[in-house]
């Protein structure tokens, strides 16, 4: 083979590696606009832009009051909430599937999604307020993910993560079972639609008072896993050889399970079962930078931002009525998935 | 000068000991083949060498300190760990690999450095593997992986590189680069420790060798000494016949066969 075009090709391969992480910001910019401008109430961009300007300098924007409206009570904080969702599940996503060494795995592998969703569909059939049925979403997917680990702990063999991967298999489905009992003995009038909207995840009537619990959790899981990014590389490795490497793989591993646990809790509280996007994104980032996490991570928080506000956008726009999230997120994710599974067949890169 | 002391040494997993009352030496610019049959307990020990496993009686020194006071980072200043080369999950391209080695002399939150780079630069110059740093390591041949993960190890830095069976997965050519490769480290003053099932492996390349049984020590010492046809049979359970050019003076040993 000319080694001229495979060393031609590489570059490419390069360029594009290199550039990976600002396509991915040129993209979610991009949404960002596109999410601002459409709607049942079509905003210009020059109007958003003197909308946020004037929230940043201090002075009265020269608009409309319905469009300052739009931009910052209705369109502002679901914007800002579907970028810290995303980002938050492609990027818990991705430290997940470093620590099981396993493409395959998502941000809800060790039951966060549903401990959370037992928790929600709990409040929801209780009949309690917003704050207290998200309350319950985020204390039951860190108690779901709290009994995986000490399941695991307790049973630890000779292979730690495949028992914790199958004690959160097992502990999911009984979850599952949970939820499945609350629904047959909800209200099929009023409490059974709110949970099945609930159980597919949405963003609408996201408040600006929503933010703060999310935001708290959010940045402080996904920082905590940008920060450790340049060592995920090595705790991919098999244990002993991270371990020879000089590497103290168990407070490491403890702490990756716990920030992407507690962002995925804080999401699913917010904004219900989104499915998806955690599994997918870090592959298309995997695609976009190849495999070192110290690249992969902000590139696929970023992308993960895009990818969760587009689809929120569609969501919101593409029918007369709101289509839920988690319905959209397969639409879309079966097919990229597949495409990627044709690409990758090889090796993962 | 003594790299690597080991005393009393008894090893294995809780509640299931291996081996024990062993001793083992390893002094700088010298190569330790650990030889016997599968299942004597070689890795198992090796583990414990590397601080892997803790050990269940008995004292290991490394460079004067007690190996169960260092920290893991402290370790893998002191010694590298070279696996059997198995299937990576991920496509890390070679240098990416090799500048995992530098794990140990990077803070917790850094990115890797200039020096890092450097280093791991070096590395694979070292191993003559610079024009695969580009390469994913799931395309590489067994041999060009190992030699990567030889080159992960040198990044290291360190005084002790222990390889668990280097050759096992490399066809015959290979097994002699490899080893070749491996072997030009000693000059540094580094000390090598490899497992080998193949007495052959342990003649050709250690200067000295330590026998392993049933997770106790058969024999210890210089090659010349410790291996001959008598002592490999009983390591091994089996008649093995040793043959001797007569003019290099060069050995070899046979397992049993036909005798036409």
């Amino acid at each position: 083979m000319s080694g001229i075009a495979h060393a031609a090709a590489s570059a490419g391969a390069r360029a594009i590696r290199l550039g990976g992480p600002w396509l991915a910001l040129l993209a979610l910019v991009l949404a960002a606009a596109l999410a601002f401008g459409v709607g049942r109430y079509p905003v210009s961009l020059l109007d958003v832009a003197r909308v946020l300007l004037g929230r940043l300098t201090g002075h009265a924007p020269d608009v409309a009051p319905a469009v300052e409206a739009v931009v910052l009570q209705i369109r502002g904080p679901r914007i800002a909430a579907a970028i810290l969702i995303g980002a938050a599940l492609s990027v818990a996503g991705t430290a997940f599937q470093g620590l099981f060494r396993n493409p395959l795995v998502s941000p809800d592998i060790l039951g966060a999604s549903s401990g959370a969703a037992l928790g929600a569909v709990l409040g929801i059939w209780l009949s309690l307020g917003v704050l207290a049925i998200e309350g319950l979403a985020f204390a039951g997917g860190l108690l779901a993910v709290a009994c995986v680990y000490g399941l695991g702990a307790a049973l630890s063999g000779r292979d730690p993560v495949l028992v914790l991967v199958l004690a959160g298999v097992v502990i999911g489905s009984l979850l599952g079972a949970g939820v499945g009992l609350i629904k047959y003995l909800a209200d099929p009038y009023n409490q059974l639609p709110a949970m099945t909207f609930w159980l597919l995840g949405s963003l609408s009537g996201t408040h600006p008072s929503d933010l703060v619990p999310l935001a708290g959790p959010v940045v402080l899981g996904t920082g905590l896993l940008l920060l450790l990014r340049w060592r995920l590389d090595v705790l991919s490795l098999p244990d002993e050889e991270a371990r020879s490497l000089g590497l103290a793989t168990g407070p490491l591993r403890i702490t990756v399970v716990a920030a992407a646990t507690l962002v995925t809790a804080a999401s699913v509280a917010a904004a219900g079962i989104v499915g998806w996007v955690g599994l997918v994104v870090p592959h298309l980032a995997r695609f976009l930078v190849g495999p070192g996490f110290g690249r992969l991570i902000p590139t696929a928080a970023l992308l993960g931002a895009g990818t969760l506000l587009t689809i929120d956008t569609l969501a919101r726009t593409v029918a007369p009525v709101e289509v839920p999230l988690g319905i959209l997120t397969a639409v879309v994710g079966t097919p990229v998935f597949l495409w990627l599974l044709a690409r990758a067949e090889r090796d993962w890169s | 000068m003594t790299l690597l002391d080991a005393a009393d040494l008894a090893f294995g997993y809780p509640g299931r000991e291996i081996g024990r009352d062993l001793s083992v030496h390893l002094a700088a610019g010298e190569a330790l083949a650990l030889l016997g049959p599968n299942g004597g307990g070689k890795t198992t020990l090796l583990k414990t060498l590397l601080g892997l496993l803790p050990a269940l009686a008995g004292t290991i020194r490394v460079e004067g300190r007690p190996l169960a006071d260092l920290t893991a980072r402290e370790r893998a200043r002191a010694m590298a760990y070279v696996p059997q080369a198995g299937a990576s999950a991920f496509a890390f391209t070679a240098r990416a690999v090799v500048l995992m080695g530098r794990t140990s002399r990077t803070g917790l939150l850094s990115a890797p450095s200039r020096a890092d780079h450097a280093a791991a630069e070096a590395a694979l110059a070292r191993m003559g593997i610079a024009h695969l740093a580009e390469r994913p390591v799931t395309r590489l041949s067994g041999g060009e992986r190992q030699l990567v993960l030889v080159a992960r190890a040198l990044a290291q830095d360190p005084r002790i590189v222990v390889l668990d069976e280097p050759t096992a997965s490399l066809d015959f050519g290979n097994q002699g680069r490899v080893m070749a490769e491996i072997l030009r480290l000693r000059a540094d003053g580094l000390g090598l420790i490899f497992t080998t099932h193949d007495p052959n492996q342990a003649a050709r390349y250690a200067d000295r060798a330590l026998l392993l049984r049933g997770g106790s020590a058969l024999a210890a010492g210089p090659v010349a000494a410790v291996l001959d046809a008598p002592t490999l049979g009983r390591l091994y359970g089996a008649p093995v016949e040793e043959v001797r050019d007569t003019g290099t003076g060069a050995r070899a040993f046979l397992p049993q066969g036909n005798s036409r």
